[in-house]
């Protein structure tokens, strides 16, 4: 049974915690209480569902995918449609909640990190719709990856600042855009992206985005579908929480979180619940790919988004709880797996869901007719079209 | 009874200098610090290098990516504060962050700091709530683990922070923010020291945005001792630890005129 987590100091288990500096402690707190209230809030959780709803396109589907599945002859595969959302991926569910936050509390401009970009358009998006100042913090390299989300952010009146430090990536666009917060948390909401960074961040992402498992529960219960497992994709693990959490007690239900193992797991990869050790990292006490030294170590996936090094607690707390799985899926696997859901089903996913995807390869001949396996489809593939025709032109 | 480090921020305006263990590289970091304290600095601290330094301007930043990429280590970091033990009787304090304090083993870490004569840590990302993940082990081998306050703190932490704060220093942060950059303070800062001194048994010292002799003075005016990091590791770059030498006497001589 995995308790009403986290405790009074935002732990799961002996993850997670405020590991930050005293200048925004009083703000975690003043956070935290706002949040907690807002939470029982009968008239803000109004107000989050019409916007879910008018805005960003829930309830998303729940599709049954009949050639993928008949493509592996055992469970029914199905969908959790996110790649439909406004904006093209799950963290808009995220970004909408942490904007009407903000604007509760005050607040008049938002800094937020991002890898894919996926977060930093859904940042800049609600920041658009409710008039907030938004400045985005995107490694060099990522930008240079994913230089069409920049362009939509800057159209969406935010401000993409580079970061060259370290290694130019998201963990490095997080450091700052944590940065930037420490320096103007008077008037400034850190919109963070992922289920990860110091309490309560991970409890109210986990929130927002468990929207994902309480809908596949409800559509799953109206279909009678008898299912087997849950499978998300897991860089920070907002989607992969936001499916499993509303799970989290329903034992006969696997839940299988798929990490970036980039080139292999003996080789660079960002499988860190698999390859790395407990550590302190942007906030809280987790999993990290880290050297002996404690030093954070360089990572790599193809797949912007989960090019991270570290991982939301509550996914270290449930891999030592034994609630749910990890495993890994390369470059190669995810790429075949786009290139198979694009085929037969005329979907294409987010390099990040591909993951997901990739591990029906050994998740499905483990299953049986009349189960249903369920993958969350976290995002959708536009923006990563021309890094896979890269990678394929490069393998040819 | 006060400890060595409120002791040597006693009886007149202390100065607090922060090198980079291993910039640029561990030969050179060692004579900074031996001229630092020849210079008119009354404690040292030694930034242990982290590869993520969240509380860190560009400059120290960068200072610690290039000493880790110059090969720095925990291990021969503590060597340096051992050869440096035999040369100064100046306190020593590591400043890093909880992770490679914690991925050497806390309590093993505080063996050896304490061996090498290391007499506290300060850990900006570790705030008072999540202290006692270090504190007991410290507290065991008799080193001291900082205190910090911020301007965004509010009287009522302020009181709790320095009321449990029994050695060393009150660290207070002048500025929301990162290390590095001066600009001064303002009468926000003044209050904030003010308050703290209603509650605190140890001295106060400032850092993050002292640049130079005039925010040093204007630290002490308010403060008990000022703290200079960014500044002097960018001296250090410059100019070697001549350089370090003549920043730090300029900072001595403003220091000392405030009396």
């Amino acid at each position: 049974m995995i308790k009403g987590l986290p405790d009074k100091r935002g732990k799961f288990g002996g993850f997670g915690g405020r590991f930050v500096p005293e200048t925004v402690m009083p703000a975690l707190l003043g956070l935290e209480k706002e949040y907690l209230k807002l939470r029982r809030d009968r008239e803000f959780q109004t107000e989050l569902r019409r916007w879910l709803r008018g805005y960003a396109g829930r309830p998303t589907t729940l599709y049954r995918a009949d050639r993928l599945s008949k493509h592996y002859g055992r469970a029914a595969v199905y969908l959790k449609r996110e790649d439909l959302l406004h904006t093209g991926a799950h963290k808009i569910n995220n970004a909408i909640g942490q904007a009407l936050l903000a604007l509760r509390m005050g607040k008049t401009r938002a800094v937020a990190e991002t890898g894919a970009g996926q977060h930093g358009v859904a940042a800049a998006t609600a920041c658009a719709l409710f008039g907030l100042n938004c400045v985005v913090y995107m490694g060099e390299e990522d930008m240079e990856r994913q230089r069409l989300n920049v362009f939509r952010m800057r159209m969406l009146g935010a401000e993409v600042r580079p970061v060259a430090s370290g290694t130019g990536t998201l963990k490095d666009a997080t450091s700052e855009a944590i940065r930037d917060w420490v320096a103007n948390v008077r008037d400034t909401h850190y919109i963070i992206g992922t289920a990860a960074g110091p309490h309560p961040y991970p409890l109210l992402v986990r929130d927002f985005q468990s929207v994902i498992g309480r809908e596949t529960k409800a559509q799953a219960a109206k279909e009678g579908l008898r299912i087997s497992k849950v499978i998300a994709c897991v860089g920070g693990g907002s989607n992969a929480i936001g499916m499993f959490f509303p799970f989290r007690n329903d034992r006969s239900i696997e839940k299988i979180g798929v990490e970036a193992g980039g080139r292999g797991l003996d080789k660079e990869n960002a499988a860190t619940i698999n390859r790395g050790r407990p550590g302190f990292l942007h906030g809280s006490y987790s999993y990290l790919m880290q050297d002996g030294e404690g030093q954070v170590l360089p990572v790599y996936s193809l797949s912007a988004g989960l090019d991270y090094p570290g991982v939301g607690p509550e996914h270290a707390y449930y891999h030592e709880a034994g609630a749910a799985r990890y495993m890994a899926v390369t470059d190669d696997e995810a790429i075949e797996a786009f290139k198979l859901l694009t085929r037969l089903e005329g979907i294409i996913p987010a390099l990040e869901s591909a993951h997901a995807l990739a591990s029906l390869e050994t998740v499905m001949p483990g299953t049986a007719p009349g189960e249903a396996v369920i993958v969350c489809l976290s995002g959708r593939g536009d923006k990563d079209v021309e890094m896979v025709e890269k990678y394929l032109g490069g393998k040819r | 009874m006060m400890d060595k480090i409120a002791r040597a921020l006693t009886g007149k305006k202390g100065l607090i200098a922060y090198i980079t263990a291993g910039f640029p590289d561990y030969a050179e970091c060692e004579r900074a610090v031996l001229t630092a304290v020849g210079a008119g600095a009354d404690v040292i601290e030694i930034g242990l290098p982290f590869s993520d330094p969240l509380a860190d301007g560009p400059v120290l930043q960068k200072a610690s990516a290039d000493a880790l990429f110059a090969g720095a280590t925990t291990e021969k970091t503590l060597r340096l504060a051992n050869r440096l033990r035999q040369k100064t009787a100046a306190p020593l304090l590591i400043m890093s962050y909880i992770n490679p304090i914690a991925a050497f083993g806390v309590d093993r870490f505080a063996a050896e700091a304490a061996a090498a004569g290391i007499d506290g840590l300060i850990l900006p990302d570790v705030p008072e709530e999540e202290k006692d993940v270090a504190a007991g082990a410290l507290e065991k081998r008799g080193l001291s683990l900082i205190s910090f306050i911020a301007p965004t703190s509010g009287e009522e932490r302020i009181a709790a922070i320095c009321a449990r704060a029994r050695t060393g220093f009150i660290y207070c942060l002048a500025r929301t923010g990162v290390t590095g950059a001066g600009g001064g303070f303002d009468q926000a800062t003044e209050n904030l020291v003010r308050t703290a001194r209603q509650y605190a048994h140890l001295p106060i010292a400032i850092g993050f945005g002292i640049a130079d002799a005039k925010t040093a003075r204007q630290a002490a005016e308010y403060a008990d001792a000022a703290i200079v990091g960014s500044a002097l590791v960018e001296n250090l770059r410059q100019g070697g630890h001549q350089a370090v030498g003549s920043f730090i006497r300029s900072l001595r001589r403003e220091l000392d005129r405030c009396g």
